[in-house]
């Protein structure tokens, strides 16, 4: 845990060093004065913002795969995606299609529009699931809107091809346009998540012995899953409105915790959130100067890092349990 | 009787030359390097590239489409044409039943394949930087039979010099920067709207050594603070909320060309509008560049 902390300061260092123009030492800073301005207005807020996002993306992941009790769930998987995706479609077409509506989703923003989007497909797949009850079933609308909703979203992108770029930097996720405001929605909504979620990692926990087992655990499943998969679709909105779809942290953050330590559900979602910080800040800060001054998209990094770490990992183990045993 | 032999097979195969030169007395080749063989001037040309179908109708052989794409709206009579689809995707029954001499297109390897399987002649060109334009408007008009080809280019060429002469000698050099899309994705000094503005006289904040359109740290933009902003009508609100955005010069002063839906029509195709598109980004240049 300590280490991830530390990980986490070390990449927010390196993050608000490196800029359009590589590594830049911040004890310079007193000598160029608009470097500075930089530093706070845009390297400090984007990279703090993919640490939230991040956090937020980790802390989703390790409630997934909890609540569905299937270790290859990612956040996405109630739809929210999907739902994110048509918002932002549906607002850029709008605005070239018809600019008087338009102006109106202008107000909103993306990030709104994507936010509402992913919370439509949420509400879909629990109206579509009849409640909370059944998992499987839940997990299966979740899928089923996610591909509908696709659908829609590429026959909105037919009417205006145009607008295939912008969508570019939405899917693979991008952490360009990331200032305070963001970073401090991000923020609180992440505390709240974890206030309310980390108690309930006792429900997971118990969860993951079977439902007739929690239920004689004394636990009152429906309530507390209800009150989990509304802090998974806060948590996902948030990100997903923020920065695009991050692949891959969600997914892999849970899988990279167990695979250091044995914990409970509880303390899962705390280091899971730390760990999606990591990996997210680090994605963030190599994407920003391996091309320097362009950009690779966050997303595709995430997938790189995340991917190569767990399969290093699984390795390591797989050679450490074949060496154990000769 | 050898010799004779000989003389009579030599007789031959200068006949056939003779023979398929005339057959095909047309030869254009494409972007793929590809020669194709016509027999006469093509008379059913389908376009599937809008810069293309503007070409077409600029050398004044615009009776000469019969199917073009969705996205090909100028000028206005080609509404009257069969719509076909997306220039990548189009619809392959469509243009085989029009029965065209040849088609037009850029690169979309399956379409092409399938074109050409069908027995379909495709002519890919793909124009890119304002030399492939003088290059394609050539190709064209061998294709299509017709001279004014060089005259046409000569009166692009001659548009983008009005422009940039009306230029006042205060605004070289000006630092600008041209958003293609939300990303952002820029256009740099390489692509045709950069080298547009380079003939203006303006400085573009992004080099050539990051490709045509690069997608670029916000950061960089930041740094290289330009002086007059080119951006769409849609991303134009959201410029002042773009973290640490509003220390740019050209957001302090205001100097952000906007540019409307109708024009982006104009300024994102290299083709014959190129200098309508010139004196568009000049006409916004002369309000905002450097009068203080």
């Amino acid at each position: 845990m300590l280490l991830l902390l530390t990980l986490c300061l070390v990449v927010l260092y390196w993050g608000v060093s490196v800029g359009s123009a590589g590594f830049v030492n911040l004890g310079s800073m007193p000598n160029e004065p608009g470097l500075a301005a930089i530093v706070f207005d845009i390297r400090l807020p984007r990279t703090l913002g993919a640490l939230c996002c991040g956090a937020l993306l980790g802390l989703s992941g390790a409630l997934a795969q909890g609540l569905f009790r299937n270790p290859l769930a990612d956040p996405y998987l109630l739809g929210s995606a999907s739902g994110a995706t048509l918002g932002v479609a549906a607002a850029l077409v709008a605005f070239r299609v018809s600019p008087s509506a338009g102006h109106w989703l202008a107000r909103l923003g993306l990030t709104g529009a994507a936010f509402i989007g992913a919370m439509v497909a949420v509400l879909l797949t629990l109206a579509l699931a009849r409640g909370f009850q059944h998992t499987f079933r839940l997990l299966l609308c979740g899928i089923v809107v996610g591909v509908v909703l696709g659908a829609l979203c590429s026959l909105t992108l037919l009417l205006d091809p145009q607008v295939l770029q912008s969508m570019q930097t939405f899917m693979l996720g991008s952490t360009s346009y990331v200032g305070w405001n963001s970073v401090i929605m991000m923020a609180i909504g992440w505390l709240v998540c974890i206030v309310i979620a980390v108690p309930l990692g006792r429900l997971l926990d118990g969860l993951s012995l079977g439902e007739s087992t929690a239920i004689s655990l004394g636990l009152n499943i429906g309530f507390l899953r209800a009150v989990l998969v509304c802090v998974l679709a806060l948590a996902v909105g948030l990100s997903v409105a923020q920065t695009g779809l991050i692949a891959f942290v969600g997914l892999a953050s849970p899988h990279l915790v167990r695979s250091m330590v044995k914990v409970t559900h509880a303390h899962l979602l705390l280091i899971s959130s730390v760990m999606g910080a990591a990996l997210l800040g680090a994605a963030d800060v190599l994407a920003r100067c391996l091309l320097a001054p362009r950009e690779l998209p966050v997303g595709v990094l995430t997938a790189v890092l995340g991917g190569g770490y767990l399969l290093w990992l699984m390795q390591k183990r797989q050679f450490s349990s074949t060496g154990g045993e000769s | 009787m050898n010799l004779s032999r000989i003389m009579k097979q030599l007789m031959l195969c200068c006949l056939g030359l003779l023979a398929s030169s005339a057959l095909f007395a047309l030869q254009v080749s494409d972007d793929r390097g590809m020669t194709l063989d016509l027999p006469s001037p093509a008379k059913r040309v389908v376009s599937l590239l809008p810069s293309l179908s503007e070409m077409v109708c600029a050398l004044h052989a615009c009776d000469r489409l019969v199917g073009v794409d969705r996205n090909s709206n100028f000028p206005l009579t080609l509404k009257n044409v069969t719509s076909l689809g997306s220039g990548l995707d189009p619809n392959i029954e469509a243009i085989v039943v029009l029965k065209p001499d040849v088609v037009v297109m850029s690169h979309a390897h399956r379409a092409v394949e399938r074109l050409n399987s069908l027995g379909v002649k495709v002519l890919v060109l793909e124009p890119k930087t304002h030399a492939d334009v003088e290059r394609v408007l050539q190709s064209l008009a061998t294709l299509l039979g017709v001279e004014g080809a060089q005259k046409l280019w000569r009166s692009i060429d001659a548009e983008i010099n009005d422009s940039a002469n009306s230029m006042p000698l205060k605004s070289k050099g000006a630092r600008v920067y041209f958003e293609v899309n939300r990303g952002p994705y820029a256009a740099s000094e390489s692509s045709f709207i950069g080298e547009i503005l380079s003939r203006l006289g303006t400085k573009n904040i992004i080099p050539a050594s990051l490709g045509p359109f690069p997608l670029v740290n916000p950061e960089f933009i930041v740094k290289a603070n330009p002086e007059v902003i080119f951006i769409t009508a849609q991303e134009a609100s959201t410029l002042s909320s773009r973290p640490g955005w509003g220390r740019i010069n050209a957001i302090q002063n205001k100097h952000v060309c906007v540019i409307a839906n109708h024009e982006e029509d104009i300024i994102a195709r290299p083709g014959p509008r190129m200098g309508q598109a010139a004196a568009i980004l000049a006409h916004c240049l002369l309000i905002h560049g450097r009068f203080e």
